[in-house]
C-alpha cells in the first residue's frame, strides 16, 4: 500500500519573470520529465507543485540550484473522465472526515483523468480509497502515463 | 583561568584608574593647546584654557569634536605631529561624504596593538592560535588593526583580507584556523559557502573564536552563529577616526572593555550634549588619552550605547559598553518612530524559521513611509502549503509590531537572493527622498 504513495516536488519561487524558466531550463538540462504541474500563486510568491518521473534527480538539481524545495507525499488518483468522477472520490473522503489540503488534475492519454491530491491523513485516505474500489497510481504508472 | 595582557594596568583599583586618567587628561588637553592649531582656536572660542582642567570631571568643560571638523580640516590639518614623525596613514571609506584621513606614529601603532593584545588575551587568544584575519586590509583599519594586535598578542596571522572566500574555506582547514576576525555577514557568507563546498565550521574546522565587528549585530545573531559554528562569537569596536577595531568584550560576554589609560568615554544625549547618568542609553563620545598623532577631544562617534563602570566579573575594572545597537546615524525615523536596524534583527533572530539574511526596505508612498522587510526561505520554514507561508510572514510582523510599534510589510523571498557582503552589509536601502 505504500507505494501507492507518490513523492510530488514542492519549491518555493518569488513570483517575478523568468523563475520559471530557469526550473524548466534545468529540468531540460538533467532529462527530468514532468508529469504533472501547478503553481500555487499567493501574491509576492507562489509555491510550485510537480509531479515527475525522477524526484529524486529533480530534487538534487533544484537544490543545487539553490531553491528551497522539499518532498511532499501525496496520492495518485484514477479517476473516469465522466462527469460524477471527482464527486464520487471528494464524497468517501468527506465522508471519512478526511480534508483535501489542495488537489489539481489532468487528463491523461487514455480514458482516464489523474487527481493529484494531498490530504491532512493520507494513511486513511489510502485505506479508504482502496476500500471503495478506487484505484490509485504508484510511482512506476505515473511514470508511464 | 582567566589571562591578562597587563594584569597591574588591567586589575588596576578603580581610585588609582581614575587619578591616571586624570594626569592623562590633564596632559592630552596640554598637549593639543600646543600642537594643534585647530584646538587652540577651538579652546579659546570656548574660553577654556588647559589649566581648567583640573580633574576628571573637568571634562565636560571642553567643547566636542566632530566627524565634520575632520573632513573640514582634509587632510592632515588637525595633525599634531609633523608628517615625517608618522609611519602610516588610514583614510576612511567617505561613503557619506569627503574621507578621513588618520595619522599613526610609531607610538601611536604600539598602543592600539597593545590595546587589541588585552583585548585578545581576554578572549583566550594568544600564541598558539592561528587567527585568519578577513576584514579587508589597505585603507580599511580592520585588516591590519587586528594583525598589529594579533601579532604583539603572540598569535599566527593568516593575512586573507576579504574575499576569495572559497579559498579561505580551503587555508582555514589546511593550516587549522583556530580564530576569524571579520564582519558577521561576511562569516554567515562564509558558512554558507562552506556548506556548498561540503564543509561544516563546526564539524571539519578547527575554529574556536570569532571576534566580530564593523557592523551592529544584535545578541540574537551571536547566538544563531554560536549554535551554527560552535564558536564563541565576540563583539569588537573601534571606530576608523580613532584607529579603527580596538577594544572586545572578554570571555563572560557582558560589554565591551575600553581601556581607560588609553581612552576617557562618557555617554550624552545627543540633542543636549549633556552627560547622561551611568546606565542611560545615549551617544558615545571619546577623548584619546594616549596619542601623539591625532588625538581628539571629547570626539562624538555618533554610536549609541550604555556606560556601564561596574567592575567585570573578569577582574577587569575598566568601564564597558554595553552591545552597540547602531550608530546615531543609522536610526531610520518611520512615521516618526524610531527604529535601530539592530531592533529588527533581534526580533527577526529570535524566530527560529528565519534564516541569517534580511533587507530592509523603506519607501515614501503617498505621503507615508512604507517599511518592509525581505527575509530569506529557509528548508527549515519552508512548507508547500500557502497558508503556512502567510502564517510564518504574518508571525513576523506581528513580533516586529510588538517591539517597534510599526506596521512591517514581510515578504519572503527565495533562498540566496539577497545580497551577500564580503565587508559592511547594507541592511538598510532608504528610497525615500527627503
Amino acid at each position: 500500500m505504500e507505494n501507492k504513495i507518490i513523492k510530488q516536488i514542492s519549491l518555493f519561487s518569488e513570483n517575478k519573470p523568468g523563475r520559471l524558466a530557469n526550473i524548466a531550463d534545468k529540468f531540460r538540462g538533467a532529462g527530468v520529465n514532468i508529469r504533472a504541474f501547478t503553481i500555487a500563486e499567493a501574491g509576492d510568491f507562489g509555491i510550485i507543485r510537480m509531479v515527475v518521473d525522477n524526484p529524486e534527480l529533480a530534487h538534487e538539481v533544484l537544490h543545487e540550484t539553490g531553491f528551497t524545495v522539499s518532498e511532499t507525499n501525496v496520492l495518485g488518483v484514477e479517476m473516469e473522465d465522466v462527469p460524477g468522477g471527482l464527486a464520487k472520490i471528494a464524497d468517501v473522503l468527506g465522508k471519512e472526515n478526511i480534508n483535501i489540503d489542495y488537489a489539481y488534475a489532468f487528463v491523461t492519454k487514455t480514458e482516464k483523468a489523474l487527481l493529484i491530491l494531498r490530504v491532512n491523513d493520507i494513511k486513511a485516505a489510502l485505506n479508504v480509497l482502496e476500500r471503495n474500489g478506487i484505484k490509485l497510481l504508484d510511482m512506476r504508472e505515473i511514470q508511464d502515463i | 583561568m582567566i589571562e591578562y595582557w597587563n594584569p597591574l594596568i588591567e586589575r588596576m583599583p578603580i581610585e588609582e584608574l581614575n587619578k591616571l586618567q586624570e594626569d592623562k587628561l590633564k596632559s592630552i588637553v596640554r598637549y593639543v593647546y600646543q600642537h594643534s592649531e585647530f584646538y587652540r582656536k577651538r579652546f579659546d572660542e570656548a574660553r577654556i584654557k588647559p589649566e581648567d582642567i583640573k580633574t576628571l570631571a573637568d571634562v565636560t568643560k571642553l567643547p566636542f569634536t566632530y566627524k565634520k571638523d575632520l573632513r573640514d580640516n582634509y587632510p592632515t590639518g588637525m595633525f599634531c605631529v609633523p608628517n615625517e614623525q608618522l609611519v602610516r596613514f588610514h583614510v576612511s571609506s567617505g561613503t557619506t561624504g569627503k574621507p578621513t584621513v588618520v595619522g599613526y606614529t610609531k607610538n601611536d601603532i604600539h598602543e592600539w596593538a597593545t590595546s587589541l593584545a588585552r583585548a585578545m588575551a581576554s578572549i583566550g587568544v594568544g600564541r598558539g592560535d592561528i587567527i585568519q584575519i578577513s576584514y579587508g586590509y589597505g585603507l580599511f583599519t580592520g585588516g591590519l588593526g587586528l594583525h598589529y594586535g594579533a601579532e604583539e598578542v603572540g598569535c599566527t596571522v593568516l593575512p586573507t583580507s576579504s574575499g576569495n572566500t572559497e579559498k579561505q574555506i580551503e587555508l582555514m582547514q589546511d593550516l587549522g584556523t583556530t580564530t576569524i576576525a571579520c564582519t558577521p555577514s561576511y562569516f554567515l557568507f562564509m558558512t554558507e559557502v562552506a556548506r556548498s563546498m561540503g564543509i561544516s565550521i563546526k564539524d571539519n574546522t578547527k575554529l574556536k573564536i570569532g571576534i566580530f565587528g564593523a557592523e551592529p549585530w544584535s545578541q540574537q545573531m551571536r547566538a544563531r552563529i554560536e549554535e551554527i559554528t560552535g564558536i564563541k562569537a565576540y563583539d569588537v569596536f573601534g571606530t576608523s577616526e580613532l584607529s579603527g577595531p580596538l577594544f572586545t568584550e572578554c570571555t563572560y560576554q557582558d560589554g565591551i572593555h575600553i581601556w581607560a589609560d588609553q581612552f576617557l568615554i562618557e555617554v550624552i544625549d545627543p540633542e543636549t550634549g549633556e552627560v547622561l547618568p551611568e546606565g542611560e542609553r545615549g551617544e558615545l563620545v571619546i577623548t584619546t588619552l594616549a596619542k601623539e598623532a591625532l588625538p581628539l577631544i571629547r570626539y562624538r562617534v555618533g554610536d549609541n550605547t550604555v556606560l556601564n563602570k561596574e567592575p567585570c566579573k573578569c577582574g577587569r575594572t575598566h568601564p564597558r559598553i554595553m552591545r552597540i545597537l547602531g550608530r546615531v546615524d543609522d536610526m531610520l525615523i518611520i512615521r516618526g518612530i524610531n527604529v535601530f536596524p539592530g531592533q529588527i534583527e533581534a526580533v527577526l533572530m529570535n524566530i527560529p524559521e528565519v534564516g541569517e539574511h534580511f533587507q530592509i526596505i523603506v519607501d515614501r508612498v503617498n505621503e507615508l513611509d512604507v517599511m518592509t522587510l525581505q527575509i530569506e526561505m529557509t528548508d527549515a520554514a519552508f512548507s508547500d502549503k500557502v497558508n503556512d507561508i502567510i502564517k510564518l510572514e504574518d508571525k513576523v510582523a506581528s513580533a516586529l509590531h510588538k517591539v517597534l510599534n510599526l506596521a512591517v510589510k514581510v515578504e519572503l523571498v527565495e533562498h540566496g537572493s539577497l545580497p551577500r557582503s564580503m565587508g559592511k552589509s547594507k541592511k538598510v536601502i532608504d528610497n525615500r527622498k527627503i
